[in-house]
């Protein structure tokens, strides 16, 4: 178990009072694990992956505890986690392209990360991140350019390569695909599989709203709604067999390629999520889900309905009591 | 019969940074938009895709070519001819959000139609019309008349654009990217929107980097690349038979759902400077991995920029010079179209 998040919240002060983005999330990571987040704009998936790495001033975290490696990740302390990051865990910030300052060479930029994090052995570390630029099809001058001579596709690669040149444990990538065209898309999500299983990064968070990519990419993916987790489970059983009715939603409003309008007429989610100051009582996707019923104004329990398959929702729970005697649990799809 | 033409449109950017340069953005790009008709423009970045957009708006004009409207030039249109054409041609973009003044309700962009377009209508018969708009979009207009900008998701807002674009006449409407940045959840809601409106006889020009967008709505697609036409046709034809190695390169790369890209592990001997050009080159054009294609990507925007400094030196720091302009054609010559199949056309490769 490489990570682990237990019950983390993390809050952002406002005028108006806390504003809790992510409550009370819990999820672990295996070696070697990709896991996908993905969620609408608002969810906070992205406050989840940052504060596991670094909680900027607006941010607090106001519960929970996240484990790496076996050792407590003392993710309020700043400057404890100044020694942690790049080494066991680490961030490719969101819009990436515009993360490189334009002031300094890339080479430049790497000797400045290499001298604040101490590293004694930096020749070491050069021909490694020689080899690396090699391995994903970058010349080695890109060192010797600014940020802005480069491509947005090499900008991007060359992000990830710095995020993760001290091999951490875990590395959060939030939306490393987003500003892509498709084919440097495939490109970034290949490389991050392939610095998984070269061991240069333990395992892996990949941020983004979009759920194709993630079904390419990663190993299991958790779906947030409202700043809580929906749904956890391996790639294949969110892709095909999806329990929360929020993931159901979702998947059926993605158009797929050869999806013509005029043979599947695709549907979106009607309403928007609730407001994060005071959000209601109870299950947050209650006001827009189809089957909501008397008991979804207490909050569902996030737990494991099948082995490593984990739901928050009564109508889930509920069923999977009723099938437990006979031990089958047919996905809510069918029954309704 | 309102059919939008371009014929041979062709741009040049002239760069802003020092020692200026000049990029060919539209390289004799010609096609018809007919009423009913939705042609999604497909491009990546740099492709050119929002360039004509901006032409048929007349928010960039062509370098060379000719855009007509029913026919007429629409660079000959001025005054109330432009106004006119304004009434018929509608423009909706990427960032909804950028497109309200936030300081104002939302709604007074349909306040601004109304004082430009139609001063002597009266306020019941104006609200009547504004509803009958919202109600083609699927707004509730007591959710999202009087509010600020910042009230309303992003789909709304995107939706009360295109509903401004319904107060006025419009037969045709330019799409540019209008989804991308709205979560999937309401993306289709604005889809199923242009399909009908589509129905009702608008033309639509459905810019978007995103294939299975495109194909969703569309019934003609128009491949853009470099500024070229690369791939033009039915929609189901270019999406089930694509015929043009970039075409079918786009389409190995969408991520879908229920089909895995097929991952090949970077052989780490391969892995010298030119390992994955020459992995490329080898296996007769076909790329062996997705890195190795992008490291082409790479070279070719290198080769464009050798491309705009021949044209820098063409033009002597600005300035055309007759003897060059033969060599600016050559490089705004693009790959010749043939018919590959009835409403098929593809392009040679470059």
């Amino acid at each position: 178990m490489s990570v682990s998040v237990d019950n983390l919240s993390v809050a952002y002060r406002s005028r108006r009072g806390d504003v809790t983005a992510v409550d009370s999330v819990s999820f672990s990571l295996a070696d070697g694990e990709i896991m996908g987040l993905a969620g609408e704009s608002g969810s906070g998936k992205s406050t989840l992956g940052n504060a596991l790495v670094y909680l900027d001033t607006r941010m607090r975290a106001t519960g929970g505890k996240v484990t790496v490696d076996g050792k407590n990740l003392p993710i309020s302390d700043n400057n404890a986690m100044r020694h942690r990051r790049m080494t066991e865990v680490s961030l490719v910030p969101q819009y990436a392209m515009s993360a490189l300052t334009p002031t300094r060479k890339i080479g430049k930029m790497i000797n400045d990360l290499l001298r604040s994090h101490h590293v004694k052995d930096r020749q070491a570390v050069r021909t490694e991140l020689n080899r690396r630029l090699e391995l994903i099809g970058l010349k080695e001058d890109v060192l010797d350019k600014y940020s802005f001579e480069l491509s947005g596709g090499m900008r991007q690669r060359v992000t990830i390569i710095m995020s993760s040149l001290l091999n951490p444990s875990l590395l959060v990538a939030d939306e490393v695909t987003s500003a892509l065209d498709v084919s440097t898309q495939r490109a970034v999500g290949e490389m991050l599989i392939e610095f998984r299983d070269r061991g240069y990064i333990k395992s892996g968070i990949a941020i983004t709203h979009d759920l194709s990519i993630l079904a390419q990419i990663a190993d299991s993916i958790a779906i947030m709604y409202a700043g809580r987790l929906a749904e956890r489970a391996p790639t294949s059983v969110i892709v095909d067999n999806p329990l929360h009715p929020y993931t159901q939603a979702l998947l059926a409003s993605l158009p797929e390629v050869g999806v013509r309008h005029d043979q599947v007429t695709l549907t979106g989610i009607p309403g928007r999520p609730p407001s994060l100051v005071n959000p209601p009582a109870g299950c947050r996707f209650r006001e827009r889900c189809p089957f909501a019923f008397a008991k979804c104004t207490e909050t569902p329990p996030f737990e494991e309905i099948k082995p490593g398959h984990m739901v928050a929702c009564w109508k889930v729970s509920q069923e999977q009591a009723e099938t437990a005697g006979t031990g089958l649990g047919l996905p809510l799809k069918e029954q309704v | 019969m309102t059919t939008l033409k371009l014929d041979q449109v062709s741009k040049l950017y002239r760069s802003t940074s020092r020692g200026g340069g000049l990029t060919p953005a539209l390289r004799k790009v010609s096609f018809e938009l007919k009423p009913g008709e939705v042609i999604s423009l497909i491009g990546e970045s740099g492709s050119g895709k929002t360039t004509i957009g901006k032409v048929l708006l007349r928010l960039v004009q062509p370098t060379s070519g000719t855009v007509t409207f029913d026919g007429k030039n629409i660079a000959s249109y001025s005054g109330r001819g432009l106004k006119d054409y304004y009434r018929q041609v509608q423009g909706v973009f990427q960032d909804p959000f950028s497109s309200y003044n936030p300081v104002y309700r939302a709604d007074r962009v349909y306040d601004l139609v109304r004082s430009s377009y139609f001063p002597n209508v009266s306020d019941r018969e104006w609200s009547a019309k504004v509803e009958q708009a919202l109600d083609a979009v699927a707004l509730n207009p007591g959710d999202v008349l009087g509010k600020y900008p910042h009230q309303l998701s992003g789909g709304q807002q995107q939706r009360l654009l295109i509903a401004r674009a319904l107060l006025l006449d419009v037969k045709v409407l330019i799409a540019d990217e209008i989804i991308s940045m709205l979560d999937a959840s309401t993306r289709v809601d604005v889809l199923n929107l242009l399909v009908k409106l589509k129905r009702q006889g608008l033309a639509i020009l459905f810019i978007t980097h995103d294939l299975s967008l495109g194909n969703y709505v569309s019934d003609r697609t128009i491949i853009l690349r470099h500024g070229a036409i690369v791939e033009m046709g039915a929609t189901q034809k270019i999406f089930g038979s694509p015929q043009h190695d970039y075409t079918k390169m786009l389409l190995t790369a969408v991520p879908e759902l229920h089909k895995k890209w097929q991952h090949k592990p970077l052989s780490p001997d391969v892995a010298s400077t030119n390992g994955a050009a020459t992995a490329v080159a080898s296996s007769n054009g076909k790329a062996a991995t997705a890195l190795a294609q992008v490291s082409l990507l790479d070279e070719i925007t290198h080769t464009e920029q050798v491309v705009k400094r021949d044209l820098r030196a063409v033009f002597g720091g600005g300035r055309a010079v007759a003897s060059g302009k033969s060599q600016v054609a050559m490089a705004l010559e693009p790959p010749a179209l043939h018919e590959f199949e009835p409403d098929h056309l593809v392009a040679e490769p470059e």
